[in-house]
């Protein structure tokens, strides 16, 4: 740092070396013990909050823990029932692989098909930006609750249209073959993050390149294809991987979509684990199922050995980014 | 669109006014294309609508196909902080995201300057670290932390039940934040600070003043984010508080809400309604603030 130097010049003779060494060494200590007093919160924090319990989670895994009794050494067995004989499992990681795989490639074009389309409008840019945006803002369990009232079976708005144009509108959240896709639906209400993203990726894309795409005769379709996929490419590889986590996690609006959807049902309207999944599992996610197992039914062991799984998958999709993480930073650097 | 007709027609410099035909279809392409933005921006508000209108509703109608509110119940408004303890989940709701956005602002910045702006051995393999951090699932880490808080009782203090443990993290630094800080910190430029080195002024007092003020937008933008993460989150406020209603939040409230108020769609919506108001109203009072922290974390990334 340019501090060390300007004071240096400061000494008179060659006779100093010494002091000057032994200034200069403290000038290091000092220099390390400011960097970690900056870094202090998050060392602490990382260790406590995420390094202590990786830890810790790796061991309960091989443990039998119910939080009353002292863990229990088992072995493998966690990692034997989750591998071969949990029934629910291959339900959840079932469910989670169908909502990444239909959610997140739905998303990106939705989100894409927007961005461009306002990137060519001419008038009320704000105005459609803010209402395709707005959605992503409201609070999930609000966005949640408001789809099981509109897409509910009888009374709800879209099956009340869908009936008077003579159409018998799904049971939605009721039919296991249709609580998927209406959380799908729901996901794609909220893409105005990703869009947001992606309009400024396309108007982040320079000038020149349009420019001398359209001398060389490219058409709309060929600058789309040639200019500005290639361009923002790293961009929409960014929320793919994005997309991935975020499915990886998914909890709360299943959670409470099952729980109101059941509620509903039964008109008795309380969430309990019996609603967890409804209705029949369609909505048990890898998520859900580990809350279940560790926090309604208190097997901590278990819970952490599908915590470690979890944590292998995700893993492996950070390596992904982290690898290809040049590219988009690179671009975006070059950018601005 | 039209360009590839354009060029072939006016290989010189100067532009020539293109061809009525060519005008004319690009006409229509525009007036196709705002069609498209109407009809999706339509799909985008209608469940806002259908959300309010349902909330204005008295619940026989609610539960009934009519889509229009024939009176209008202004009072549901007034029956949900009535029936339910509304504010009882506010002020958990306030206390959780206030003291939880401090924290993050106040821990957060430090550690971003020193990724951005201090040299120092193994600054970017830590950094990489913060960002692995960053994508593992909360899910990971859940069931010891939840151990530890079961198992930790200072002066005979139950941790379990209390918002406590989802708040206390964020005094340690966040990583999303320090990411955004650090992308912000980056742009910089050095001069700044040596400007301010060369007038005797000490690392602390560079961030506090210097930094600290010019990095304002990213500041806001990280508070703003950790008022709307905090205020949406439902997850880990649902482990620890689940048991304990006295400490709900506004989002566990609601999503209970209608097993305390047996089937009342009308009220539901209300209440619904109420919790996406503050996040709407502070979205359209900081706007610039909000889409300037997504695309620096998003593209810039």
């Amino acid at each position: 740092m340019s501090q060390g130097t300007v004071a240096g010049e400061g000494f008179p003779a060659a006779a100093l070396t010494v002091d000057r060494r032994r200034a200069r060494r403290r000038a290091a200590w000092r220099r390390r013990g400011l960097v970690l007093l900056f870094m202090s919160p998050w060392l602490v924090g990382f260790g406590v909050f995420f390094g202590y319990p990786l830890v810790m989670s790796a061991y309960l895994s091989f443990n039998h823990y119910d939080l009353l009794a002292p863990p229990r050494w088992v072995g493998w067995a966690n990692y034997h029932y989750l591998f071969h004989e949990d029934p629910q499992v291959w339900t959840a990681v079932k469910n989670t692989i169908w909502l990444i795989l239909v959610l997140v490639p739905l998303q990106v074009l939705f989100a894409f098909g927007l961005a461009v389309m306002l990137t060519r409008a001419r008038m009320g840019v704000g105005v459609f930006r803010t209402v395709f945006y707005l959605p992503a803002l409201a609070p999930p369990v609000a966005a949640t609750l408001g789809f099981v009232y509109i897409l509910n079976p009888v009374t709800g708005p879209v099956n009340v249209i869908l009936g008077h144009l003579g159409i018998q509108g799904p049971l939605w959240f009721q039919d296991p073959h249709w609580s998927k896709p209406s959380l799908v639906g729901l996901g794609l209400w909220g893409v105005g993050t990703v869009m947001v993203i992606f309009l400024a990726a396309v108007l982040d894309v320079p000038k020149q390149l349009y420019e001398s795409a359209e001398l060389d005769g490219a058409g709309g379709w060929a600058r789309m294809r040639w200019v500005t996929l290639p361009t923002i490419s790293p961009v929409l590889l960014f929320a793919v991987i994005l997309g991935v986590i975020q499915g990886l996690q998914y909890f709360t609006q299943a959670y409470v979509a099952a729980g109101v959807a059941a509620g509903q049902a039964s008109q008795a309207a309380d969430v309990t684990s019996v609603s967890l999944g409804y209705p029949l599992d369609s909505t048990l996610f890898y998520p859900v199922l580990l809350y279940e197992h560790g926090f309604t039914d208190f097997q901590m062991g278990y819970a952490s050995a599908m915590a470690m799984l979890l944590l292998g998958v995700s893993f492996c999709v950070t390596l992904v980014i982290i690898v290809n993480s040049r590219k988009w930073v690179h671009y975006g650097g070059a950018a601005k | 669109m039209t360009s590839a007709a354009a060029t072939a027609t006016a290989p010189e410099l100067v532009r020539r006014k293109p061809p009525r035909q060519v005008r004319r279809r690009r006409f229509l392409v525009a007036v196709a294309n705002h069609s498209i933005l109407i009809a999706a921006g339509i799909m985008f508000l209608l469940p806002f609508i259908f959300i309010t209108l349902t909330a204005l509703m008295s619940n026989d109608q609610a539960l009934s196909a009519r889509l229009w509110p024939h009176p209008f119940e202004w009072r549901n408004f007034v029956d949900v902080f009535t029936k339910a303890p509304f504010f009882t989940w506010i002020g958990n709701t306030l206390e959780y995201s206030i003291l939880a956005t401090i924290g993050v602002v106040v821990s957060s910045v430090p550690v971003a300057y020193a990724f951005a702006k201090l040299r120092w051995r193994g600054r970017d393999a830590v950094f990489i670290v913060v960002l692995v951090a960053l994508m593992l699932p909360p899910q990971v880490t859940v069931v010891p932390l939840y151990v530890m808080w079961a198992k930790f009782h200072p002066f005979g203090f139950n941790f379990i039940g209390t918002l406590w443990p989802v708040i206390i993290p964020n005094w340690f630094g966040d990583a999303f934040s320090i990411f955004l800080l650090r992308q912000f910190f980056l742009t910089i430029p050095d001069e700044y600070l040596d400007a301010a080195r060369v007038d005797g002024c000490g690392e602390v007092r560079i961030l506090t003043t210097v930094v600290t003020r010019l990095a304002k937008p990213a500041i806001a933008a990280v508070a703003l984010f950790s008022f709307l993460y905090t205020f949406n989150d439902f997850f880990l406020p649902l482990l620890y508080t689940g048991e304990n209603s006295g400490h709900w939040v506004l989002s566990i409230g609601l999503s209970e809400f209608r097993s305390l108020h047996q089937v009342q769609w009308n009220l539901t919506m209300a209440a619904t309604l109420l919790v996406m108001a503050p996040v709407i109203v502070v979205f359209f009072l900081a706007q610039k603030a909000f889409v300037e922290g997504v695309t620096l974390t998003g593209v810039k990334g």
